[in-house]
Formats: C-alpha cells, sequence, structure tokens
C-alpha cells in the first residue's frame, strides 16, 4: 500500500489536482445558493451590515471561530509547529487566550453601545467627526494588512494545492478568489457572509478533527508516542522544547515577547471581530457568541498542535519545507499522508473556503467603516438616507474587492502566519486603548482617543518599515536595501505600550472636557443594555 | 403605554446621569468591575509569566515530566483549560450576579422611571 509509504511524493499531488477544484466548485456552488436565499431580505443597512442582528449566539459563535480560524490559524499554525515544534504552539495560545480579552471586557458593552462599526462606540460620547475618522482610518488599516495576508496566502496555496506553479496562473487564481469574494459580499452582504462563514467553520473543525483522530490512532492515542516519533523523524528532541526559532538570540526572544503582546491584545480590537458582535439581537447573545467561539478556537487549537506533530512525525519537517507552498504545505501534506487524494482534495477545499470566508468578512468591514463612518457621518454629516448609505457601502466592496486582488498578486508568496501577527499588532496599537479608555475611563477625552490611535497606528506602521521584514534580511519585502534600524520584526512591544501612553496624555493636557451626560449615558447604556439596537423582524 | 414600541430613541428622554447615581447601578457597576479587572489582570500576567518561561527559562520548560511530555507541554495546556475556566466562570458570575440587578434596571429606564422633568415617579409627561 503506498499510504505506508512514510514520505510523501510531491509529484503525485498533481494528479489530484481535477478532484481539489471539483470539490472546490462543488462548496462555492452550495454557498452560493445559500447566499442568494439569505440575501432576500436584505433591505435596511442594519440587514446589509448586520444580518438583521438576527444570529443566535451559537450561531455567531460559529461564524466567529469561522473568521478567525484563518488560512493563517490551519495552515500557519500547523506548518509551525511540523517544522519549528513547540514554538508553532506558542501562537495558537496567543491567539486563543487572546479571546478573554474580548469576554470580559468588550463583547456585550461593544453590543449595547454600538450600531453597526468600531467607530460608533469610540465616538459615542466624544466628538464625532475627529474620533469617528480616526477610527476608520484604523479599521481600513487593519482589514488592508490581513486582506493583504490572505490573499498572499491564496497564491502559495494554489501552487501546492493544484499544481499552478507559474505566477500568471496563480494570478488568475488570485482574481477568481476576489471576484468570488465581492460576489458573495455584494449579494449576500453581512448574512451571506456570516452563513458562508459558519459552513467553512463546521467543515473546518471536522476535517481537522477527523485528521487528529486518525494521527492519534496511528500512536495508540498516546500524545507522548506522537511527540517521540516527531522527535524521531527530525533527528532532533528539541522540536519539543522552546526555542528553536526564537530562542536564537536575544532581539528573537525579545521579538517573541513582542509577538506575545500583539497576538494576546490585538484580538479584542480586531474589526472584522468586533463587527460580528452586532449580528445578535442582545448582549446576553453577545456573550454567547464569545463562549461558543473560545470553546470551538480551543478545541481546534488542540487539534493542530496534534496535526504538526503528526505532520512532523509522518511528512517530516524538510519534505514539507522543499515542497510547494513551504510551510504552509504541512497540513494538506499530512492529509495526502493520511486519506490520499480525497481528503487531500477535502482539505483543500477548506482550506480555499477559508480564505474566501475571511476575505468576505473583511471586505464588508471595510465597507461599513468607509460607507458609515466616513461617508454617511463625515461626508454628508450624518445627511443620507440609509438607501444612499447602503450603496455607497457595495460600491466600496467592488474597489477594496480589487484593492485585495491586486495587493495579494502583489504580495503573493510573503509569510501568511507572519502578515496576520502584524495585523494584530496594528489592531493592538491603534484600536485596543482606545477602547479600553471610552468604555471604562471617565475622563477620557477626544484628544487623548485621537493622540492614541493616530500614535498608535503610525507608531506601529513606521517601526514595521523600519523592521527586517521590510528590508535588510533574507526573508525581506524588499531585497538589496537595508534602512532597517527597529530590529524586532514585530512592533507590539513599543507601539502597544506608547498608544496607551499616548492616550492618557492625551487626556491629562486636553483643555476640552467632555460631555459628562454622554458619559453617563454611554455608561448606563453599556452596562444595562437599555436603548440597544432591536433585531429586526421580517 | 405599552414597551412594545420601544427604539433606540426613546432612551433619548431619559436622565441617564440620575440612573448613574442610584445605588442600585452603582452596585451593578461595582459587581462588573470586580470581576472582570482582577480576573483580566490575573489571566494577563498568567499568560505573560508563560511567555516569558517560553522565552528564558528553555532549560526549565524542557524538563520531562513523562514519557516524552515535559513542563512546557503541560503548561501551555493548562493556558487552555484556564481559558475555558476563566470563561465558564464568568457564565456563571454574570448569570448569577450581573443580569438580574441590569434587567432591572433597564425594565425602570423603560418604564419611564427616569424621564427628564419628571421628579415624581410615574408623572404624566
Amino acid at each position: 500500500m503506498s499510504a505506508m509509504v512514510p514520505m510523501v511524493n510531491v509529484a503525485a499531488l498533481k494528479d489530484t489536482t481535477l478532484l481539489n477544484m471539483g470539490i472546490f466548485a462543488l462548496f462555492v456552488l452550495v454557498t452560493m445558493v445559500i447566499v442568494f436565499r439569505a440575501s432576500r431580505n436584505n433591505k435596511t443597512a442594519a440587514d446589509y451590515y448586520a444580518a438583521g442582528r438576527s444570529f443566535t449566539g451559537s450561531q455567531n459563535g460559529t461564524a466567529i471561530a469561522g473568521d478567525y480560524l484563518s488560512a493563517a490559524s490551519f495552515l500557519g499554525i500547523t506548518g509551525a509547529i511540523a517544522v519549528n515544534g513547540y514554538d508553532g504552539f506558542l501562537y495558537s495560545i496567543g491567539f486563543l487566550v487572546a479571546w478573554l480579552v474580548a469576554l470580559l471586557l468588550v463583547a456585550e458593552l461593544l453590543r449595547n453601545t454600538g450600531k453597526f462599526t468600531m467607530a460608533d462606540v469610540l465616538s459615542f460620547r466624544l466628538r464625532q467627526r475627529p474620533v469617528r475618522i480616526a477610527a476608520a482610518l484604523s479599521t481600513l488599516a487593519v482589514c488592508f494588512f490581513y486582506l493583504l495576508a490572505q490573499m498572499a496566502g491564496a497564491g502559495s496555496l494554489i501552487s501546492l494545492l493544484l499544481g499552478i506553479s507559474d505566477w500568471g496562473g496563480q494570478a488568475l487564481v488570485i482574481v477568481v478568489v476576489g471576484a468570488l469574494m465581492i460576489m458573495y459580499v455584494l449579494i449576500g452582504g453581512m448574512k451571506g457572509t456570516t452563513w458562508v462563514q459558519i459552513i467553512k467553520a463546521v467543515l473546518l473543525i471536522c476535517g481537522a478533527a477527523v485528521m487528529t483522530l486518525w494521527v492519534l490512532s496511528i500512536y495508540g492515542f498516546n500524545l507522548s508516542n506522537l511527540l517521540g516519533a516527531a522527535a524521531d523523524t527530525a533527528k532532533n528532541p528539541n522540536v519539543l522544547n522552546p526555542g528553536l526559532q526564537y530562542g536564537k538570540t536575544e532581539t528573537s526572544k525579545l521579538d517573541f515577547l513582542s509577538l506575545g503582546m500583539a497576538l494576546v491584545l490585538g484580538t479584542a480590537a480586531l474589526p472584522h471581530v468586533l463587527m460580528r458582535f452586532y449580528t445578535v439581537p442582545t448582549a446576553k447573545e453577545a456573550r454567547k457568541s464569545v463562549v461558543w467561539s473560545i470553546w470551538l478556537i480551543g478545541l481546534f487549537y488542540l487539534f493542530t498542535l496534534v496535526l504538526g506533530y503528526g505532520a512532523a512525525a509522518l511528512v517530516g519537517a524538510d519534505t514539507i519545507k522543499s515542497a510547494p507552498g513551504g510551510v504552509n504545505s504541512a497540513a494538506p501534506l499530512l492529509a495526502f499522508h493520511l486519506g490520499g487524494p480525497l481528503l487531500l482534495g477535502f482539505i483543500s477545499a477548506v482550506a480555499f473556503a477559508t480564505i474566501l470566508a475571511v476575505v468576505a468578512g473583511l471586505t464588508i468591514t471595510a465597507a461599513a467603516s468607509f460607507a458609515h463612518d466616513i461617508y454617511a457621518n463625515v461626508i454628508s454629516k450624518g445627511k443620507a438616507d440609509a438607501g444612499t448609505e447602503v450603496k455607497v457601502a457595495r460600491r466600496t466592496v467592488v474597489v477594496i474587492g480589487v484593492l485585495a486582488i491586486l495587493g495579494g498578486i502583489f504580495a503573493n508568496g510573503q509569510n501568511v502566519a507572519f502578515l496576520v501577527a502584524l495585523a494584530f499588532a496594528v489592531a493592538a496599537s491603534a484600536n485596543l486603548p482606545t477602547i479600553v479608555y471610552s468604555l471604562f475611563w471617565k475622563k477620557f477625552t477626544t484628544q487623548g482617543a485621537t493622540w492614541s490611535m493616530y500614535g498608535g497606528l503610525s507608531a506601529a506602521i513606521i517601526l514595521i518599515a523600519l523592521s527586517p521584514v521590510v528590508s535588510g534580511a533574507k526573508t525581506s519585502m524588499i531585497q538589496g536595501a537595508n534602512f532597517a534600524v527597529f530590529p524586532l520584526s514585530n512592533p507590539g512591544i513599543v507601539s502597544i505600550p506608547l498608544a496607551f501612553l499616548l492616550g492618557w496624555l492625551g487626556t491629562v493636557l486636553d483643555k476640552r472636557r467632555e460631555d459628562t451626560a454622554k458619559q453617563a449615558e454611554m455608561e448606563v447604556r453599556s452596562l444595562t443594555g437599555v436603548g440597544a439596537e432591536k433585531s429586526v423582524n421580517h | 403605554m405599552g414597551n412594545e414600541a420601544q427604539t433606540p430613541d426613546a432612551a433619548a428622554s431619559v436622565d441617564f446621569q440620575e440612573v448613574q447615581q442610584t445605588g442600585q447601578f452603582q452596585e451593578l457597576r461595582k459587581r462588573h468591575r470586580s470581576f472582570v479587572f482582577p480576573m483580566a489582570i490575573a489571566f494577563l500576567l498568567w499568560y505573560f509569566a508563560y511567555v516569558l518561561l517560553a522565552d528564558y527559562a528553555v532549560g526549565f520548560m524542557s524538563t520531562k515530566l513523562w514519557g516524552n511530555i515535559n513542563v512546557g507541554l503541560v503548561l501551555g495546556l493548562l493556558q487552555f483549560v484556564s481559558t475555558f475556566g476563566i470563561t465558564a466562570w464568568y457564565v456563571h458570575y454574570s448569570n448569577r450576579r450581573l443580569d438580574p440587578i441590569a434587567a432591572e434596571i433597564r425594565n425602570e429606564i423603560e418604564g419611564h422611571e427616569f424621564d427628564k422633568g419628571s421628579a415624581v415617579r410615574g408623572a404624566a409627561k
């Protein structure tokens, strides 16, 4: 039996291209039908942006998991564990623990005070225009980084799964993925996007569960045996210990701390995650959503631990690294080793669906932020009717879709998990301090908010531009130049404390006082849910 | 008369500062903050302790406990356990200690007990 051969024949993967495409086409067909059916009731802005606030906590929780478990989580973390051992596991812990920030400090209070976007909450008791513009800009920046990561992932994934290795072919597939995504979001709005995410989350978690049980059964359901086999294949017992990737130098250790900080503080500030809390009718359902997603995401990351070490043991780090798609190919190669072409086809289709669903969620968030915050509230000063606003949102979807396609083609081949970590760093620096201050600090002012948001955003982006990510290293985006004066590849450790500091400083130096009645209203609303947006009944 | 027609704008006539000053609301805020703040500090300390250990105490984290299971893996899995635990604890706490009092305040506000200019409860608008 060829499945018993320990080495995976990468060349044999090409024979499965048609099967992969078939399974993916089936997924697209089924979800399109669902999106069309779901879109029938898309009438108002609340329908388009927030799915009429009609999803239940468990549905929304599953969709959040679908949104959050991006290609970076599934392919990136499995690959990181397979190649770097324990250090890959550290990513998943940061990604999971971060949900406690969302659960305890943000989700319910945000649901009670906002309408559609993050800026609704941040500008509630401060001066509308400056805060809204700042919040919308940072929303767009985070979405852009995250989108770039997903589209770049699509390119490298395709080279492995569809056997398309030339640049033009990959670009074509990125265009197809982008066009499909634009259709989902245009037609389905938030409701269609949510259903795509729910279906994808169920498929992804089930697929990962089957593979996990399969790997464990090979080792007699003994984790210790699996770890031993991984260390044997790698011929290096250190894959079980921390430090393989980040322990090399003092700088890399500091870099890891910076990454850990960005991961744990970034999640609760990701605009596309925050927007999902508006799709449920009450704060209690928002709480249920987070609880549900914590269980699903936690379970999934436990699976990736087994899958990563399983790939290390059964496929081997060297085979993974030399395969097209590199580190990201660990999970698909493991699927091929276990279940042959059929399981590979299924896992590949799920990985595609993942990219599609996450990109759709990001696009609708960015479009809502532009149409609702910048167009409706700043450009037309609240005088635009909801119909025009939704029209603007739909046009924005097309613009963002095209930008994502171009960005994806340009960023093709960049490290996926890494770009996502940068998006987390930008979110944690630009958004989190202002979210926390405006929910919990009575004296917080407009100046504090704008200093913190612009300061955090620009610090994060400038530090990334001056880091080894962009220049001066073998893996940099720009080769042959070196302006990397900042040694760390993740800016979080500097930019996050700086943004907190600026928020405080801007507030204490502000001569203007904010409206205390508005502060009272926000506090009472956030804790009691009085006057919160209700669900739309059709 | 009824509350069915409550819209977000209905809250516009409410004197929120008056609500904010009530003992009931102060109690709700105290209960919320006295749970979420210490808990947030605790899990962040525990998480960063773990990250620092993995970063700077590689020898300790690599200590084998049984078979190939080492301290690092056990502490990592304990992060999962504590995350699940805190989640369950918070849900239990808010169902019991936060939701009832929040619902009570909400009903009073929606029953127009805190409308502006209605010093006497139940006075005609």
